[in-house]
């Protein structure tokens, strides 16, 4: 399914990274905003209200966090693509409903342009310390697809890959920007409406009695309906069966949260989206994500000057974790230098998949500021001995 | 009791109800306790349904967390149990999504009033094009009987042991100060009226709100020492009192007081749809493009 | 029916008749049909369900008006009247 040519503006803009990943969200086919303004992201909703009312659209700026992802629930089962915008204290806020939406296998997309944390930090500055409660902010077991863009461009086409991938997977896709990246402009080009590929809803063609709403497929991912075709559905937080009916057993906990969990991890091979660059005969690998990404490579290079064989390795999405590719990886390199904007939160990952085979030295920043690209070289220096 | 023996029916079990066919009769009989009011103010709610002839097709209803909040379970339409006070905000997300729909939000007074507080006041000032439907029965029941914004001064409750001493809430004033456009208060005893105006409820466009006083037998009557859900029935037939249009300071109800019930508001506003739609064609003019709903994509 | 005097239309006047019926399964004996009922046509009767409530039963049936009052009443949907189209009852008595 193409983009609808009236929503994308095509041609080259000078855009800040807020913007883009609104205009992402249009090109996407977003039509349901509910937003609550929160500095570094308020620039995302502003301009989904300004180009809303020429493109068709509702954007409602609600009274709190949790009434935004609770309507953007609402609005992914009244048959809109919604989507909701916020930082680190209106993500923790969320966190209630998008368990919910995890439960109620709502396609729909959070983005989380991350500030200095915790509690209200710098709300100007930026900071990737929400990595980790993207993936387990809420509580009970479950799995999401996160992805972090590292530029204004990037993000454009981020948010659109975001809204793919929610409705392949009926989940709720968090995009992980930083404050740089949400506020730096740079050149993004938009191309015509027909070069944007969008998945359609995965509507049910079924008749009303014979549709189950949590019954899956193959894929274990059931078929969706909204409300209004005549369904009578019943869709509940709480522990379901395959005809949404709530079930108060074990065996329906085991049966409904196994297949939320594996739904993910049965395609964590193919979720995988790395921008690499000379890993194949690296000593050392620098691992980062968002705008620390674009602050490794002035150390990369000078590290490459002097010899060392570095490779770059960027996830872009982040969640899954790409497992596979760092334990191959470990196999064959000297070290892993994770450089993030966090006290230590990806670098765990990358030690688990790394499994013991090589070292992992972490640049930890504790964010309001990139990092010094001599401290990472001097981490990769360290990774080559 | 009498004698009286009642006469075996074979057919008995195949016997059905009217109002089955808007009920998910695979998951009766419901969870309420004997003597709890709710069933009853679902069975006005049904009644009421059939009676706007509103296409059920084109109703979903919404709950949250509690007792109040199962409804959704039960009744036959689009339904949703959404989170503990966020079924106001899913209801918007979902009749701004779909402007054609109905959206009901039934749900309990420490759903809607406590946790949700906020919503209410917001949905209310905005006049979004809902129905809430808030069965008041002065406590959080389903997690055991703890104190309400609507428990009365004294009562007793397991988070209040030795009585209540918060004021609680006015909740016709409360919505009609935000900008309901419809309120009213009925007591689950008086079915009919309360049938009739949740029919206005329905029809009328705009944040109408109705406030279902209901015997709460298991966890209010009980630890206050008032009988059953019957013997509050019978406070309620004794002691409230019809005032249509009363003033609205003066409804507050304290621990087995006169109860006022009636239609205290019924007026007029722009829906928050119709709002938006008209001042944003008032300022674009030709380049507004009116949201008209989710397009079926083929 | 008692009345001061003859109405007019008495040869047309035509009381509703209502036939109760119960699902006993229903039923968690919370006699609020009972209690309610204007012609006092219910009672709970002695007899249990498989619940073991006692379900109500029409000690009076023939009383029945059709008000449907017992049928919205009740929490369980649990009984429900239908009309019954035949039977009517005329005016009993008139005082002149």
């Amino acid at each position: 399914m193409k983009a609808d040519p009236k929503r994308v503006l095509t041609g080259a803009h000078y855009l800040d990274g807020d913007h883009a990943a609104a205009e992402g969200a249009l090109a996407a086919g977003c039509t349901f905003v509910a937003g609550y303004p929160i500095t570094p992201s308020t620039e995302v909703v502003e301009r989904m209200a300004e180009r809303f009312p020429s493109v068709g659209g509702v954007f409602i700026q609600m009274e709190d966090e949790l009434g935004s992802m609770a309507a953007v629930v609402g609005g992914a089962w009244g048959g809109s693509k919604s989507m909701t915008v916020t930082s680190g204290p209106g993500f923790s806020l969320m966190m209630e409903n998008i368990g919910l939406a995890c439960m109620m296998e709502t396609p729909c997309v959070v983005v989380d342009v991350q500030r200095g944390g915790p509690s209200t930090g710098l709300p100007t500055l930026p900071g990737q310390a929400d990595m980790m409660q993207a993936k387990y902010g809420s509580h009970g077991d479950y799995e999401l697809i996160a992805l972090s863009p590292n530029s204004p461009q990037e993000s454009f086409w981020v948010l659109i890959k975001a809204f793919n991938l929610s409705e392949r997977f009926r989940v709720p896709v968090m995009v992980m920007m930083d404050e740089c990246v949400g506020h730096m402009t740079e050149k993004v080009i938009i191309p015509e409406a027909d070069q944007i590929e969008l998945y359609p809803r995965r509507y049910t063609e079924l008749p009303p009695d014979k549709y189950l709403p949590f019954k899956p497929e193959k894929d274990l991912v059931p078929q969706m309906i909204k409300a209004g075709d005549g369904y009578k559905i019943h869709i509940t937080g709480l522990t379901h069966d395959e005809r949404g009916y709530p079930v108060m057993t074990w065996e329906a906990q085991e049966k409904l949260v196994r297949r939320l969990v594996e739904k993910i991890r049965l395609f964590k091979d193919e979720l995988v989206d790395l921008e690499e660059e000379q890993t194949d005969n690296a000593d050392v690998v620098v691992f980062s994500y968002g705008i620390s990404s674009r602050v490794s490579i002035p150390a990369i290079q000078k590290a490459r000057k002097e010899g060392i064989k570095v490779g770059y390795l960027r996830p872009i999405i982040v969640w899954p974790f790409p497992e596979k590719k760092i334990s191959e990886l470990a196999q064959r390199i000297k070290g892993f230098v994770v450089v993030e904007m966090n006290y230590g939160q990806m670098v765990l990952e990358v030690e688990r998949a790394a499994k013991g085979k090589t070292k992992t030295i972490l640049v930890p920043h504790g964010g309001g500021w990139v990092h010094d690209p001599e401290d990472i070289y001097k981490a990769i220096k360290e990774a080559a001995k | 009791m009498s004698e009286v023996k009642l006469k075996k029916k074979k057919d008995e079990i195949e016997e059905e109800h009217p109002m089955e066919h808007l009920l998910r009769m695979d998951r009766m009989p419901h969870i309420w306790c004997p003597t709890c009011g709710i069933g009853t103010a679902v069975t006005a709610f049904l009644m009421a349904l059939e009676k706007s002839q509103i296409p059920l097709n084109d109703t979903a209803i919404v709950s949250g967390i509690g007792c109040t909040g199962r409804v959704a379970g039960y009744v036959k339409l689009d339904s949703f149990h959404s989170t503990h006070g966020r079924a106001i905000p899913f209801a918007t997300g979902l009749k701004l999504s779909n402007p054609k729909l109905k959206v009901v939000v039934f749900s309990g007074d420490g759903d809607i009033m406590g946790i949700g507080g906020n919503h209410f006041l917001h949905a209310a000032r905005r006049n979004m094009d809902l129905t809430v439907i808030c069965v008041n029965n002065f406590i959080y029941a389903m997690t055991g009987g703890q104190c309400a914004a609507t428990t009365p001064i004294t009562a007793n409750t397991s988070t209040s042991p030795y009585g209540n001493f918060e004021q609680p809430f006015n909740l016709p004033y409360l919505a009609a100060s935000c900008g309901a456009v419809y309120v009213a208060r009925w007591t689950a005893l008086d079915v009919r009226r309360l049938a009739k105006s949740l029919t206005e409820a329905l029809q009328k466009k705009g944040f109408s709100f109705v406030e279902i006083i209901c015997p709460c037998s298991t966890l209010y009557a009980r630890r206050n020492r008032l009988g059953t859900g019957l013997d509050l029935m019978k406070f309620y037939h004794d002691n409230s009192v019809i005032k249509h249009g009363a003033d609205l300071s003066e409804l507050n109800i304290s621990f087995q007081s006169k109860i006022v019930v009636g239609k205290f508001i019924d007026r007029e506003r722009p829906t928050f749809i119709q709002g938006v739609n008209q001042g944003l064609r008032g300022v674009l003019k030709d380049k507004f493009v009116e949201y008209g709903g989710p397009v079926d994509d083929d | 029916m008692r009345f001061w005097r003859k109405p007019l239309d008495a040869d047309k006047l035509q009381i509703p008749h209502g036939e109760i019926h119960i699902i006993r399964e229903r039923c968690k004996g919370c006699g609020f049909c009972v209690q309610y009922c204007p012609k006092d046509v219910l009672e709970l009767s002695t007899e249990f369900n498989l619940k073991g409530y006692h379900p109500p039963a029409a000690k009076n049936a023939e009383a029945c008006v059709h008000c449907g009052l017992c049928e919205l009443l009740c929490p369980e949907f649990a009984l429900f009247v239908l009309e019954k189209e035949d039977k009517h009852k005329e005016v009993e008595k008139i005082e002149s």
